[in-house]
């Protein structure tokens, strides 16, 4: 017999993923993780570059998120982040930024 | 009244997620640890890349690298060797990371054959490996006879160089050796092949140490194209730099090279006289990678058929094929695209293993091209996974910009090899 979820079981779950969630926790596999594997080939593994490409690990959400749009919009001049990020949604672009946040 | 069952449950957290995704919380993740044993062949690009995020995703996997040689020398950055601007040691990689830091079992050896059935890899030293999923990743072979007098002993007098390591130094050697005033002929392919660029740049940093070293050498570049990667950037970047030392041989002008004479240092195009050289590097047609042709992966064709969201091969259940053997056009046989589909592969198989939905794949190209040490132009895509396979994210992506500055292309020089000093760290360290 199929069980109809009522409101107050989802919010109560809501509540408990919210609880439970720590981002990128051990064996989750998600698409922040997915995106930003295509930063890590010229800014290194989680972000951490070891020569002359910036390293974005550990930077705040909010400037690699701002960074990635002024790329995409031209309002920042780059050689080759613009065409980068125009290939990016702005969820897609908040999920890298978030996803860079956390390497520390 | 409701039944919490474990199912309705887990049905009932989905929708939370869902939920929760949408209120910006992170989603929760329901599936278990992945377990598994999953055998990588080739240490290249793509494998090691694919080992190292396999265990970095999933640490649980049992996961084995099997590679022939103990040390990777990587085609990037062969040409600045070719140029004498870096030596070998530069671009040569170990695997001692990969084994210390990252768990990854490093197995020195080479597999011979692959049983899909019993789901065994055989290597050369005798010994048998048992997987769950495995990964190919073999790189190129040449195809020689595809040019008539090539073979592996004339190799040894007319350099593919195509797969570095002691073929760079014969060029390298017979370009220090090679008089002022002689001719560098550099034979490339139709598509596909290994490194659509790699050519032309080899052509560009070769000319950057003649004009020092024997600044009345010419080169020849026969294509057996009518147009090739970055062509516009290449031509002016010669202009600029090396004005009437780098000559291109279109197809229709007799570029392509049906034979060579290794004895006479000649090469023969399909139409015209045979051409005498001093240095003749000729970059014949390829093929996937030993293996995968006998472990029939290549189906009839050159290249594997793979599955372009997982690369699974579509010929054998629970293989995947990446890097220059898999089909995965329009992502370029490079370096980069290997490592990137390495990576996507790696969370197919960690999804896989420990039964969550694997996000939809996200590829990634760009590939720098140095026309001299201050000189550097690059080309880049974003792909994604379109209804039938791999398309290249509309508006994004491209060539860097034809009359850039001075400044800008110093700018990309610098990146260039930043990004070889990131992309090898991020396979390798």
């Amino acid at each position: 017999m199929r069980t109809s979820i009522g409101i107050p079981l989802v919010a109560a779950a809501v509540m408990v993923s919210s609880l439970l969630a720590s981002p990128g926790q051990a064996g989750e596999l998600t698409r922040g993780e997915m995106l930003s594997a295509s930063c890590s080939g010229c800014h290194g593994t989680d972000g951490k570059s070891p020569g002359a490409i910036p390293d974005i690990s550990g930077k705040s959400a909010d400037y690699i998120r701002t960074s990635l749009e002024d790329f995409r919009s031209g309002q920042r001049d780059s050689t080759v982040m613009g065409r980068h990020a125009k290939g990016y949604t702005d969820e897609e672009i908040r999920l890298i930024a978030e996803y860079f946040e956390r390497q520390k | 009244m409701t039944h919490l069952t474990r199912r309705n449950f887990v049905r009932m957290m989905a929708a939370a997620g869902a939920a929760s995704s949408v209120l910006g919380w992170p989603i929760v993740s329901l599936a278990g640890k992945a377990e598994g044993r999953v055998v990588v062949v080739g240490g290249g690009f793509g494998g090691a890349s694919c080992a190292k995020y396999l265990s970095k995703l999933a640490p649980g996997l049992d996961v084995t690298l099997v590679e022939r040689d103990s040390r990777y020398i990587t085609c990037p950055f062969s040409n600045a060797v070719l140029a004498g601007l870096y030596d070998l040691d530069y671009i040569t990689h170990g695997y001692d990371a990969l084994q210390q830091s990252h768990g990854v079992k490093v197995v020195h050896d080479s597999a011979t054959g692959i049983d899909p059935e019993a789901k065994t890899v055989s290597l050369a030293g005798g010994s048998t490996l048992q997987y769950d999923r495995l990964v190919v990743s073999p790189g190129i072979d040449i195809q020689w006879g595809a040019i008539e007098g090539y073979d592996q002993a004339a190799s040894e007098r007319i350099p593919h160089a195509w797969i570095a390591g002691s073929q760079t130094m014969i060029l390298r050697k017979q370009l220090e050796e090679m008089p002022d005033g002689g001719v560098v002929i550099i034979a490339a392919p139709r598509n596909p092949f290994r490194c659509p660029p790699g050519p032309y740049e080899r052509a560009s940093l070769i000319a950057h140490y003649l004009k020092q070293a024997k600044p009345r050498s010419k080169i020849l570049i026969y294509d057996a194209k009518g147009k090739f990667s970055k062509q516009p950037l290449f031509e002016q970047g010669w202009q600029a730099l090396y004005p009437g030392m780098v000559e291109w041989i279109s197809e229709s002008d007799g570029g392509a090279i049906e034979g060579v004479d290794a004895g006479n240092m000649t090469v023969q195009p399909t139409f015209g006289d045979p051409q005498k050289a001093d240095v003749i590097n000729l970059i014949p047609p390829q093929k996937a990678g030993a293996i995968a042709h006998t472990a029939g992966l290549t189906g009839d064709g050159a290249w594997c058929p793979v599955n372009q969201r997982t690369f699974e091969s579509t010929v054998h259940k629970d293989i995947h094929v990446i890097g220059d053997a898999a089909i995965a056009n329009p992502m370029p046989k490079s370096g980069f695209a290997a490592s990137s589909q390495g990576k996507v592969c790696a969370m197919s198989i960690a999804a896989s293993l420990s039964g969550q939905e694997m996000p939809d794949p996200s590829y990634v190209n760009t590939c720098y091209s140095l026309i001299g040490p201050d000189y550097g132009i690059s080309v880049a895509a974003v792909y994604r996974m379109g209804e039938s396979g791999i398309v290249a994210v509309e508006g994004a992506g491209g060539v860097s910009p034809k009359d850039a500055s001075e400044a800008f292309r110093r700018t990309e020089a610098r990146y260039s090899v930043g990004w070889y000093q990131s992309i090898t760290s991020d396979i390798w360290a």
